[in-house]
């Protein structure tokens, strides 16, 4: 769903030699014109088709967003019978889902990326990052059916009773667990991110040139501080990046959450609860729903979808310029 | 119903003899009877070559809107359309029933032995979040000898809009006020309580990992993995488990009640009848009261009376309920009353 923050190429390149009022590929024959054309049509054919997605999905939901308004993102009632739909609880699903996902993914993600740069033995990289990467191979609906046949009764029984016995007490973990959840959810997300996540994170360390690291190892540091003090911080615009990557597989994986996530048009603050997202609730009911306005209920999920995910991809374009000033390793690597 | 079996033969030779142009007919429609349309087309054309049917799955929804705007010969759904959605197409449909399914509960009790026994109220009741634990004495009350643990009640449904849901929620809404009042029927409602699964698998898997669930598959899928499947008390006051007679005695207990006239956008949950199981449907085809185009039309009538006669035998081998033999002539006179140009198409189709 999401787009790598990708450099625009041309920003990294030399000002191309322009003769007065003529750009160096204009006009000299036939064949150059020919070739710019082509380029500058395959090139807006991405802006033209994201345009067109987003007309599309406006006029399909039009319906729904004259009948509803705005409060089609704050109301919780999702009745395809009476006619009445709001979107909170798949919106708040999904971001919820999501940065469950991230909590657990960016650690372990960047535990890998930094104990296979730094720590790890030489002939162990390649395996690990080999297995690691594996798991992005692995289809979604794979990882839906090990969740529901595997995930699910663990965690019902050897992960849940000793957390509800700690913290059952707070609203977080509050509540009947049934095993399909919120926290189901979060767990399939966050192993299906990792790869992306460890992947992209361990090009941007591996880009960090070696002189950061020598430097703080001479001023005396550990190899701990070393890599926490002066090769992290140089990469951190791209492990942001590597991040983003992840959060934009999270918000828009389908099958693999709706397996496992409970189905449920609810808001529960408790990860034990079963919730719903977005993009499950369009696989779901899509395909039948019968009425007009249950049709154009849907095109409005994907719309406040898509716009979350252009929301997202801004913000952290946003940060990476912030944070990418003066150290261009990370963007570089990305 | 059928003529001499020589004139039918002698018919189909005549038509099949002249080099004909093939026809082409497609269809798009409800996801539910996908097999047994599928392999319809498959056994009909092996000896009518001149149509070549074409027939997508796309959800019952998707085939009322191809079907409304015209881009598909016919459609199929397991939900009938709405008056309002016929208006909008000046009335230009017929809906003609198929075959038939059914819903089972289906329930994780390790400890059970044999087929739980439901009624009408306490499915309701499940449904609607009421009753909560397995002990529950009107569960036990239905099923005396039977030990019911003290167990939570999970419900599971279809989290994706589905004819199974439409069958099961029309159901509940026939037996219980405050269900059709509150929730109502539908592809997809709005569920009191319980876990969203996708598919009859998403429920399947779920029931059976969830100690203490229960949910509903279509009957065709619980048969095929011989899931355990309760029985559930009819109008007439009888306990009947679900079989493809059963269903199939459903309908034709339904019959009195929808009279020769019928438009067939009946449901049948709950009918009449000591045999019948009562959460059991149609599925329809929908098809069009006047073609523009004569040929087309004659195949397509000709391809479903097909499929209603010689067709229904390969409905329970594929766990399909066929329809009860007495249909046949109402359907007859339905197929007979389509049109292409202001004329029948059906002396040139069917015989």
């Amino acid at each position: 769903m999401t787009t790598l923050p990708i450099e625009p190429p041309a920003a990294t390149q030399p000002a191309r030699p322009v003769t007065p009022g003529r750009p160096a590929l204009l006009g000299r024959n036939t064949g150059d014109r020919l070739y710019r054309a082509t380029l500058t049509a395959l090139a807006l054919v991405l802006p033209l088709l994201l345009v067109t997605l987003l007309a599309e999905l406006v006029v399909g939901a039009w319906p729904a967003i004259k009948r509803f308004g705005v409060p089609f993102v704050w109301t919780s009632v999702w009745d395809p019978v009476a006619g009445v739909f709001g979107a909170a609880p798949m919106i708040f699903g999904t971001l919820a889902s999501s940065l469950l996902a991230l909590l657990i993914a960016v650690p372990l993600a960047l535990g890998v990326a930094i104990y296979l740069t730094e720590f790890s033995p030489k002939w162990l990289r390649q395996p690990i990052a080999f297995l690691v990467e594996l798991l992005a191979a692995i289809p979604s609906v794979v990882y839906g059916l090990w969740g529901i046949f595997v995930l699910i009764p663990f965690l019902r029984g050897y992960v849940v009773p000793p957390l509800r016995a700690v913290l059952g007490w707070t609203p977080l973990f509050s509540g009947v667990f049934y095993g399909n959840s919120l926290l189901a959810g979060g767990i399939i997300l966050a192993i299906m991110i990792v790869p992306y996540i460890a992947a992209v994170s361990r090009e941007v360390l591996l880009a960090v040139p070696s002189s950061q690291r020598e430097a703080a190892l001479g001023m005396g540091a550990t190899r701990w501080e070393a890599v926490w003090t002066a090769v992290v911080p140089y990469g951190r615009a791209g492990l942001i990046g590597a991040v983003i990557l992840g959060l934009g597989r999270a918000l828009g994986e389908t099958m693999a959450v709706t397996m496992v996530i409970g189905n449920r048009h609810d808001i529960s603050l408790s990860v034990l609860q079963p919730a719903y997202t977005m993009a499950a609730a369009i696989a779901n009911e899509f395909s039948e729903a019968v009425t007009d306005l249950h049709l154009a209920a849907m095109f409005e999920v994907g719309l406040v979808l898509f716009v979350i995910t252009v929301i997202v991809n801004a913000c952290a374009r946003l940060l990476i310029w912030r944070v990418a000033r003066g150290t261009a390793v990370g963007s570089r690597a990305l | 119903m059928t003529k001499s079996p020589l004139i039918a033969v002698a018919a189909a030779l005549a038509l099949a003899a002249p080099a004909r142009a093939q026809v082409k007919l497609n269809g798009a429609g409800a996801t539910f009877p996908n097999i047994i349309y599928q392999d319809w087309i498959l056994t009909y054309n092996q000896s009518h070559s001149d149509a070549q049917l074409n027939y997508q799955s796309i959800g019952s929804g998707g085939g009322i809107r191809q079907f409304s705007e015209g881009t598909v010969d016919f459609g199929a759904t397991d939900a009938p359309m709405k008056d309002s959605a016929i208006a909008a197409i000046n009335g230009n449909v017929l809906h003609i029933p198929t075959v038939m399914g059914g819903d089972v509960p289906t329930y994780n009790l390790p400890d059970v032995k044999g087929t739980l026994k439901f009624t009408p109220d306490v499915l309701a009741d499940i449904f609607l979040g009421h009753i909560t634990k397995w002990s529950d004495a009107r569960i036990a009350s239905a099923n005396a000898g039977v030990k019911l643990p003290d167990a939570d009640i999970v419900v599971v449904h279809r989290s994706d809009g589905s004819g199974t849901t439409f069958i099961w929620t029309d159901y509940l809404s026939k037996v219980s006020p405050e269900w059709e009042q509150k929730v109502g029927r539908g592809p997809s409602v709005n569920w009191p309580v319980g876990l969203g699964g996708k598919g009859n698998e998403g429920v399947t898997a779920t029931v059976k990992q969830t100690p203490g669930a229960i949910g509903y598959v279509e009957l065709g899928y619980a048969m095929a993995n011989q899931l355990p499947a309760g029985s559930v008390r009819n109008k007439a006051g009888k306990f009947v488990a679900a079989s493809l007679e059963s269903i199939t005695a459903a309908a034709a207990g339904a019959m009195k009640e929808m009279g020769p006239n019928t438009d067939f956008r009946v449901s049948i949950t709950n009918p009449d009848g000591d045999a019948a199981y009562p959460v059991a449907s149609f599925t329809w085809f929908l098809l069009r009261k006047q073609y523009d185009d004569a040929a087309k039309a004659a195949a397509l009538v000709k391809f479903v009376w097909w499929a209603e006669t010689q067709g229904q035998s390969r409905a329970a081998p594929l766990g399909y309920a066929p329809l009860p033999k007495q249909l046949g002539p109402w359907i007859e006179v339905r197929l007979k009353s389509i049109t292409a140009g202001g004329k029948s198409v059906w002396t040139t189709a069917a015989r």
